[in-house]
């Protein structure tokens, strides 16, 4: 049941430089996708999530297109072909 | 002309970002060496610059162009950025707004900053200016952005001006004053089919692709020295106003940015002792179809729940505002408030502003007008303190918002009796509203 994650800029030096990457997660939700991705590019999940195990307030996660805040954060299903896409929030205007 | 700055050796001159000397982040403290980046790689907290200012004088200031770069000691960018191609931005009106202030029974002294008097009509000639400045030292020859419409005039417009490159990605629905004078500048104009935020993530996705590799995006890759743009709305307002601070201020938030650069351009004037560190109060101000950092203010919550926009207010319509924080971090600090306001409300704000002052807003302008009423009716803000309001844009752009509402008193055939039926009916009606 392979997800596919798309890996920003900032973190793809802990993916081997890669854009994106293919888990293939035990755990079918946006938490397990992150868990599934630490063992592929070791240490990627603490920047993902706080020490709490929570989103970090600056990092936004989409499930294909729709931000996980509007569905069900990390509890998001994530199933077969998903697109999950991480991204730092940055303000605009 | 000479080329007196050789962009790829400017990054080595003690001087080329001015005071600045490195990028922080503003959640954690790392700290990474002057260049483009955003994103804090430890925790993804926004970098800010940080500065080594030393000394600077009013005098200094005062005598400097009648632009924002008169702060350049202030600002992440070289002593020679005025020299350089740019709209030259700034140092706009601070109209005294005796009627506005009678019109809502404001005593104390009322000022409208009003920022529709920039080269694009919008404060995003401010910002733009200092990230077009960035891009030159970095040598980034191609200056992009992600807008909801203000941006994109000013993005497009400084790259005309300096003969360089530029992308635009917009909303595909946004008001066509803001599509069609960003295309007249010329560049690449990309319509999204999605909202400001979709807008927003496919930018910062986009960099990092070969495509961008010489492009700076001035609100994403850029956006430490972009910010740092917004702070000039503050600098400026002190010196119109004598070299002090004003007692209240109503600022609109969209990202959130221009509310917390206004108050730390406040706050470093403070420091560097260019005015005496008296208490103010800063008052943010949101279209309630799009109000995230006021529902945040309400239900007293640090973080900022994102919210789907749906507002005439486009400009403002930043769902998933990412400096939303230290907004309510600024407004709780300085003892303000929030408030969101209806779409009638704008409407009515953008015509009291028009009707008093002459000063014609766009939207956000709207939005801030109508807010300083409700947080006056709601006794939440000083009628008797001096205050300052933010108009941050032209209603040129926005006619659309009031074209149902306002229009001709009368139409007539080109005769004298009929013209003259229609202006007095006219007049009997005034004297009729005022009785």
């Amino acid at each position: 049941m392979s997800v596919t994650v798309r890996i920003p800029t900032i973190l793809r030096t802990y993916a081997d430089g890669a854009a994106e990457v293919t888990v293939d997660p035990q755990d079918q939700t946006v938490a397990g996708v992150i868990g599934a991705l630490d063992l592929q590019a070791p240490g990627i999940s603490a920047r993902i999530l706080d020490e709490d195990g929570k989103l970090r307030r600056f990092v936004n996660v989409y499930v294909d297109d729709e931000d996980v805040r509007f569905l069900s954060g990390l509890q998001t299903q994530t199933p077969e072909r998903t697109v999950v896409s991480v991204v730092p929030a940055v303000a605009g205007g | 002309m000479s080329v007196l700055h050789d962009l790829t050796l400017d990054v080595d001159l003690p001087s080329a970002f001015g005071p600045a000397v490195a990028l922080s982040c503003r959640e954690c403290g790392s700290r990474y060496d002057l260049g483009a980046a955003y994103s804090c790689a430890e925790c993804f907290g926004p970098l800010e610059v940080a500065y080594d200012f030393g000394t600077v004088t009013r005098e200094q200031i005062e005598a400097g162009p009648a632009s924002i770069w008169r702060y350049q000691p202030l600002l992440p960018v070289a002593p020679w950025a005025a020299d350089e191609p740019n709209l030259a931005p700034g140092m706009t009106k601070l109209v005294e707004a005796r009627n506005l202030a009678a019109a809502l029974g404001v005593t104390g002294r009322l000022w409208v900053k009003d920022d529709s008097g920039n080269p694009t009509h919008s404060f995003k000639d401010r910002v733009v200016a200092v990230a077009q400045s960035a891009a030159r030292r970095l040598g980034l020859t191609t200056i992009a952005c992600a807008s909801t419409g203000n941006l994109a005039n000013a993005v497009a417009a400084a790259a005309a001006r300096a003969g360089q490159g530029s992308v635009v990605v917009i909303p595909s629905n946004l008001e066509a004053g803001k599509t069609i004078t960003t295309a007249a500048y010329g560049g690449t104009l990309l319509a999204v089919e999605g909202n400001y935020d979709d807008v927003n993530r496919l930018c910062s996705e986009l960099i990092g692709e070969d495509i961008t590799a010489d492009w700076g995006f001035v609100n994403v890759n850029l956006r430490p020295y972009y910010a740092e743009g917004s702070k000039t709305l503050g600098f400026e307002v002190a010196e119109q106003l004598g070299w002090r601070l004003p007692e209240q201020v109503v600022v609109p938030i969209a990202s959130g940015a221009l509310l917390t650069k206004i108050d730390k351009g406040f706050r470093e004037l403070v420091s560097l002792g260019l005015v005496e560190g008296t208490a103010y109060r800063v008052f943010g101000a949101q279209a309630a179809g799009c109000s995230p950092v006021a529902q945040a203010f309400d239900n007293g919550w640090d973080a900022v729940k994102p919210v789907k926009p749906n507002t005439i207010a486009k400009s403002l319509a930043i769902g998933n505002p990412a400096d939303g924080p230290y907004a309510l971090d600024v407004v709780r600090r300085t003892g303000g408030a929030i408030a969101a306001v209806s779409e009638e409300e704008i409407v009515d704000g953008i015509r009291l502003l028009a009707e008093t002052e002459g000063i014609f807003a766009e939207t956000a302008g709207g939005v801030t007008v109508a807010t300083l009423r409700r947080l006056l009716a709601d006794g939440r803000l000083d009628p008797a303190a001096e205050t300052v309001v933010y108009n941050t844009g032209d209603g040129l752009k926005t006619l659309d918002a009031v074209a149902d509402h306002v229009g001709v008193t009368a139409t007539v055939r080109p005769r004298r009796d009929e013209a003259l039926a229609a202006l007095s009916a006219r007049a009997t009606t005034s004297e009729g509203s005022r009785a």
